[in-house]
């Protein structure tokens, strides 16, 4: 072999580390295999088989779920520990307009934030004078995108679709909150939540390299505690749609051809509550089944964007129209996600 | 002296409540604690993250557990 061919050898050796690295490491492709071998070997099934598939998609993808859980929740809650709610809060009363929307929505994915957090963020966010528009943004992006449920699209679809959803995300996000705030519905916002004091402490400077690591773990445990359940019915779910549900009524229900597929998704989705780590699962396999990826990706944000408890919550800071706004701004938002990526799904797959 | 401990139950709430009693333990300071838990009542107090810790009415620290000796150095006095 001449030295010429050096070059693209290498060039084609580095794709294939690339490859390797993404099915072993983000698919786990060796726990495939690994549970594989159980099935067949621990439990004399045939994962082939409808209750062998089954038993295969139930171990396999739990465990992936709590791997990368872990690791993901370890590595992104210590740049969270940079980012608290005050530093975050100073950060976008210094910028104004667009720039502050899309700085909110970015920022959105990586504060530390679930649905019980939503009240005390929107009222120092609001009390501290940040426009609606922004704070908006920062309440749509926060559950509906963030660094490890993109991690996790990754692994159980592909790289192409986790950033489109990101991207798509953010939009929804940016867009929702602009127009919120063209809505001039300040006159909407309870009025105690104008009248509470802003305290900024900040323990920024305080905090140990060591205390973020122990934040960061303390926080694998809470969210871990927290989400269990939802992942084990979510996979549940999963491996019931994957090899009990018959494909002809899935796809009659949500098939791709079917035009309100995406209106069922959502309108299932929304009222539902559910970690996005448990839905990713139903996702996966809905998608299997022959469900379009949009109705698919629709059912995942309906149910991590919007739900009956965190709508009760928000009700109590801010007077019905404007909780109408934002739900009608997301829900038709999530809707049209559904279609456009029904419509060029081909692209990604 | 009234210490208020801010937060919906969640289990750093609750570390952050046996600090606080150690503390007034080993100061011997005659102090009542109190839990809030309403989320619109801890907002109320203008932090962002729980648990929040309040020191007779003073909002002394939010999202973070304190260890006992920080509370006994809040409660005397640097």
């Amino acid at each position: 072999m001449g030295p010429r061919s050096v070059g693209p050898q290498w060039g084609f050796r580095m794709g294939n580390v690339f490859v390797w690295l993404n099915d072993q490491l983000l698919r786990m492709q060796w726990l495939s295999d690994l549970t594989a071998l159980l099935v067949r070997g621990g439990f004399g099934l045939d994962p082939a088989s409808q209750i062998g598939g089954s038993v295969h998609f139930f171990i396999y993808d739990v465990i992936k779920i709590f791997i990368l859980l872990s690791v993901l929740i370890f590595s992104i809650s210590y740049v969270q520990s940079y980012f608290p709610p005050e530093r975050t809060r100073r950060i976008l009363g210094e910028r104004q307009g667009l720039g502050a929307n899309i700085i909110a929505a970015l920022l959105g994915t990586i504060t530390p934030f679930c649905s019980c957090s939503s009240i005390p963020l929107f009222i120092g966010f609001t009390s501290a004078g940040l426009p609606l528009a922004v704070t908006f943004s920062f309440l749509i992006s926060s559950p509906l995108v963030d660094l490890a449920s993109v991690i996790l699209l990754a692994s159980i679809f592909n790289w192409s679709i986790a950033l489109a959803y990101v991207a798509i995300g953010l939009v929804l996000a940016v867009l929702g909150g602009t127009l919120i705030g063209y809505l001039k519905l300040e006159n909407q916002v309870a009025a105690f939540v104008y009248q509470s004091p802003v305290s900024d402490h900040d323990n920024d400077g305080v905090i140990s390299r060591r205390e973020r690591m122990t934040y960061a773990a303390d926080q694998v445990i809470e969210i871990v505690h927290r989400v269990w359940i939802y992942i084990l019915i979510g996979v549940g779910i999963g491996a019931a749609i994957h090899n009990w549900i018959p494909e002809t009524f899935i796809s009659a229900v949500l098939g791709q051809d079917k035009w309100w597929s995406v209106l069922v998704a959502t309108l299932v989705g929304v009222p539902m509550y559910a970690d996005i780590f448990g839905t990713l699962p139903i996702a996966e396999a809905l998608v299997q089944k022959g469900v379009g990826l949009g109705t698919a990706l629709t059912f995942m944000m309906a149910v991590t964007a919007l739900s009956l408890p965190s709508m009760i919550m928000l009700k109590r800071v801010v007077k019905l129209p404007l909780l109408a706004v934002f739900i009608g701004i997301v829900t038709v938002g999530i809707i049209l996600i559904g279609y456009v990526f029904n419509a060029t799904a081909h692209l990604f797959v | 002296m009234i210490i208020k401990i801010l937060g919906s139950g969640c289990k750093k709430c609750v570390a952050l409540m046996d600090n606080a009693k150690a503390a007034i333990h080993a100061t011997a300071i005659d102090a009542q604690i109190e839990k809030i838990t309403d989320i619109v009542d801890i907002a109320s107090y203008g932090i962002m993250s729980t648990p929040g810790l309040v020191i007779d009415e003073k909002v002394v620290s939010s999202g973070r557990v304190l260890s006992a000796s920080e509370i006994e150095t809040l409660l005397t006095g640097p």
